[in-house]
């Protein structure tokens, strides 16, 4: 809740918006004792009296009532109206997509369309015939406005809804033993109250608005009973004779309506947690770089990347995810990059090219030379003329790297033509070329297939076609068979070490486990928690470990053939970045781990085979 | 021996295109009838790739998708209402994705509390002892019962996962891919203790998996399940060894396996579920395939001893 309220008046104008609609809440509520006139008392001796005369703050109106007594009660009723129409169709509408939504179906099919043929009417239009129906009255001015309003509830809900009740979850639940009835309140409803709150609190502004408006047409509030819109209605004839009645009013409606939605949208951020975790924030162009040195250039491999330090600061904390992090990657060259969720492999791999979302992201130190040109803080523009054209990424899922409304032709001949001014006939030729080079089956009849229509190999070869698009020297290949079943992830991997030895293509191959990596690298190195701990050749790394945690690695994944056995598992868990330990991160969970593991800083010793270690394996 | 589960001819046909009044515009056959039997105390593993209906398969055994036909016996006694919390009692799920499975709303102990209250009665102090108990079961300390599911780690949820789906105290456990979201270092953990807790309360598993070195590794039995039909059962050290069905030399060829070099790299895809080939679904990428094999669908049969498969020109060995 304290969280809620920071984040809340983090934001000013909804600060604002909270002090305004506070004071006038407060003074609503405070009405009934306040020393005012009694609002419908005429006076007409004292007809359209200006403000500031005496006896009557801010005037009276053409009976010769107090304005500003009439302003409060009438602001009262307006709000109660108000927050009781927001909170009626908010539940019912709440109600409604909750059952649609959970039941699917029939159920979701009739309940929708219903709902759909109420959106189809104008929305005064649709008041003005329930408030005929039902006859004029404030309370009917509120149901007309609540069930106006119903379907936006509903369709927000419902949509909710269905992505909760196909969450695992509700299948656990329906396992434990419960209801329908017991699911939905229990499990269902926690979740979406936060999108209930989100809508009515964006809303209330409009039903406020929409409730003065049925009154300003003499449909809600009947005389002498004051609300804002009624108040307006009646000064409408002395708009130009006596302008402040129609003012103060006006006024009023527009502070509450404006403070409204100012605090709504506040809330809406604060509550939503997409927006919480900054997905309203830009990432920048590049990754920020804020490094102090820059270290001397040594290596003369094709890409070397030397003392790399990316780390993400959010808030006060900072999570140190590359910690000089060194790698040389020679031409024609296959180097495997193995490491657990959490080690920093994903991140090393995005800071070549500058592509680590910033904020909060930073590179704060080290060096990243393509053929001896350091890409680190280098200008956008260098970045993005190298982008694909010298390196390229293959990600873990084509689905998401796709786009989906655009053939795959289209965004290979788009990525083809980025970097090289040929026509567009060029381009195609040479997009069903790159898919009979990844070895898709009828190449040019399937340049016209959308990403959904393909399946996870194929979507992944095109993935490879468009990082092949513009002969690059490297690709970063980060976990590139993960989604992909056993059949297929072989099929990639014969295609990719083909393709890496007849396009003499060096590649950065990013995997959490040794299975994949002792096929296809020559040489390996191994993260745990944003630092390299071991590299080397991959057959004498796979032979003899010399990390504990290398070796660990190794074995606890099974392999094929092994029969039935009890695994050995590494007991403990990766550690957070943000609070590494003193000396080596893997002490805490490594059973030849000495006191002075836990100490200082542990060099990666050693040329061709390194070693992060004190007492490496095989050493005695 | 006596036979934990068993199912006959279970099947499920999914509607596509369902419309508001009259018949869906397309079927999808997920599973074709499947025919299995569970002993005891054994380890079932179901290996198969995406597609080929092993969720599916999964969720009719614990009655969360109605079959369209068939039958399923537990212990004997046939199961053949759709009723989870019927079905609660005597067999439980463990899901794929641990964090997805806890509601983010309710704390640990709210969780556990849920299956023990309405499928066993308990309440107050014994409810209490249950909960203490099973966490300890599942090596958490019990000052994590209080937390929210989003305080755990992908292992310790699905640590939390298993204790809720032992709450039920039922005789066999479905595990769907249940260490595919986990890193490698923390799989072997849930792995070994998965096969602890079936030594002590004398369970039986279904394993489901995808990656065959860890359904190797834990398996009493394997079948392997290709476009919604079992191709080929038998013992874990026999199938992947020694395979009788091309597809399964296929998926074991796949395998990746340190030191051999890449291959098996047949091109082929599965054939599309809205127009299946008449015969064997596997003919197509099959080099065995003649054609007996795409007119026929092959039945399941005994081709030595204990292994069977579903193959017109099955590999000798």
């Amino acid at each position: 809740m304290s969280l809620f309220l920071r984040l809340l008046f983090r934001n000013k104008l909804a600060g604002l918006g909270a002090v305004v609609l506070g004071v006038i809440v407060l003074l609503a509520l405070l009405t009934p004792i306040l020393p005012l006139h009694p609002p419908n008392a005429t006076n007409t001796a004292s007809r359209f009296l200006r403000p500031l005369s005496e006896g009557h703050l801010l005037g009276t109106d053409h009976l010769g009532r107090d304005l500003l007594s009439r302003l409060l009660w009438g602001t009262r009723l307006s709000l109660a109206v108000g927050f009781a129409a927001a909170l009626v169709a908010g539940l019912v509408g709440a109600a409604i997509g909750v059952m649609a939504g959970y039941f699917g179906g029939r159920t979701d099919n009739v309940t929708m369309r219903g709902v759909d043929m109420l959106m189809a009417f104008p929305y005064i239009l649709l008041a003005l015939a329930i408030v005929a129906v039902l006859g004029p009255g404030l309370l009917n001015a509120l149901i007309a406005v609540a069930v106006v309003n119903i379907p936006f509830f509903a369709r927000n809900i419902r949509g909710v809804t269905v992505g909760i009740a196909h969450r695992e979850f509700i299948d656990a639940a329906k396992l434990a033993g419960m209801g329908h009835t017991r699911i939905l309140l229990t499990e269902v409803v926690p979740n979406i109250v936060p999108v209930v709150v989100i809508a009515m609190s964006t809303t209330i502004g409009w039903m406020i608005l929409e409730t003065a408006g049925l009154s300003f047409l003499g449909l809600g509030s009947q005389p002498p009973q004051a609300d804002l819109g009624s108040m307006l209605g009646e000064a409408r004839s002395a708009l130009i004779t006596a302008p402040h009645t129609s003012i103060v009013p006006g006024v009023m409606i527009l502070l509450i309506v404006m403070s409204v939605n100012l605090l709504g949208d506040g809330i809406r951020d604060a509550l939503d947690p997409r927006l919480r975790s900054g997905a309203l924030a830009r990432p920048m162009a590049t990754t920020r770089v804020e490094r102090a040195q820059t270290p001397a250039p040594k290596g003369e491999g094709l890409l070397s990347i030397d003392e790399l330090e990316t780390q993400f600061h959010v808030g006060p904390r900072v999570y140190k995810a590359v910690n000089k992090v060194s790698l040389e990657l020679r031409p024609g060259e296959c180097l495997g990059l193995i490491g657990e969720s959490g080690s920093g492999k994903s991140v090393t791999a995005l800071s070549v090219m500058g592509l680590v979302a910033s904020p909060p992201g930073v590179i704060t130190g080290g060096a990243v030379r393509l053929e001896g040109q350091d890409l680190i803080g280098a200008p956008y523009e260098v970045l993005r003329s190298l982008r694909g054209r010298k390196v390229a990424y293959i990600f873990q899922d084509p689905l998401a790297t796709l786009h989906p409304l655009y053939r795959i032709g289209d965004q290979l001949t788009e990525a083809i033509r980025v970097h090289e001014p040929v026509s567009h006939a060029e381009a195609h030729r040479r997009a069903v070329r790159l898919l009979e080079d990844v070895r898709i089956p009828n190449a040019a009849a399937r340049i016209n297939a959308f990403p959904h229509e393909l399946s996870g190999g194929m979507r992944q070869r095109v993935g490879i076609a468009m990082a092949l698009a513009n002969d690059p020297d490297i690709i970063i290949a980060d976990e590139p068979t993960t989604a992909l079943d056993v059949t297929v992830q072989a099929q990639i991997l014969a295609l990719l070490d083909d393709l890496r030895r007849s396009r003499s293509l060096a590649i950065l191959f990013i995997m959490h486990d040794f299975g994949v990596v002792g096929q296809l690298c020559d040489r390996v190195a191994v993260m745990y928690g944003g630092r390299i701990v071991e590299a080397g050749p991959t057959a004498e790394v796979l032979a003899a470990p010399a990390h504990p945690y290398t070796k660990r690695l190794i074995s606890c994944v099974p392999e094929l053939g092994g029969g039935r056995r009890v695994l050995a598992a590494i007991p403990g868990l990766p550690p957070a970045v943000d609070r590494l330990p003193d000396g080596c991160a893997f002490a805490p969970r490594c059973d030849k781990a000495q006191p002075d593991c836990r100490r200082g800083e542990i060099e990666l010793e050693g040329r061709a085979r390194k070693v992060r270690c004190l007492y490496p394996e095989g050493a005695s | 021996m006596t036979l934990a589960l068993k199912t006959m001819d279970l099947a499920k046909t999914f509607d596509i295109g369902q419309r508001l009044i009259g018949p869906p515009r397309a079927q999808v056959h997920a599973v074709h009838p499947v025919s299995l039997e569970v002993r005891q105390g054994e380890t079932l593993g179901i290996v198969g790739e995406s597609g080929c209906g092993k969720s599916t398969l999964a969720r009719m055994l614990v009655g969360l998708t109605p079959p369209t036909s068939g039958s399923i016996e537990i212990e004997g006694r046939a199961l053949d209402r759709a009723d989870p919390a019927a079905f609660g009692r005597l067999i439980q799920y463990v899901f794929q994705d641990p964090v997805s499975s806890l509601n983010p709303r309710k704390t640990i102990r709210q969780i556990l509390e849920v299956p023990l209250r309405l499928l066993h009665g308990l309440r107050g102090a014994a409810l209490d002892a249950r909960i203490e108990e099973l966490f300890d079961a599942v090596n958490l300390r019990p000052e994590f019962l209080d937390r929210y599911p989003h305080e755990f780690s992908g292992g310790q949820a699905q640590r939390i996962g298993i204790a809720r789906a032992l709450a039920a105290s039922p005789r066999i456990l479905i595990l769907d891919e249940p260490v595919s979201a986990l890193d490698v270092s923390v799989q072997a953990q849930v792995l070994n203790l998965l096969a602890d807790l079936k030594a002590e309360f004398n369970l039986t598993y279904l394993f489901i998996s995808h990656d065959l070195a860890v359904v190797e590794a834990v398996s009493d039995r394997i079948a392997v399940l290709y476009f919604g039909s079992v191709v080929e059962t038998g013992p874990a050290e026999k199938v992947f060894a020694a395979p009788r069905h091309p597809y399964t030399k296929l998926l074991a060829d796949s395998a990746p396996v340190v030191g051999r070099p890449l291959g098996g790299a047949q091109s082929g895809e599965l054939p599309d579920p809205l127009n299946p080939p008449p015969g064997c679904a596997f003919a197509g990428r099959c080099p065995r395939a003649s054609d007996l094999c795409r007119a026929e669908v092959p039945l399941l049969r005994a081709i030595e001893g204990d292994q069977f498969a579903a193959c017109h020109h099955p590999r000798e060995c």
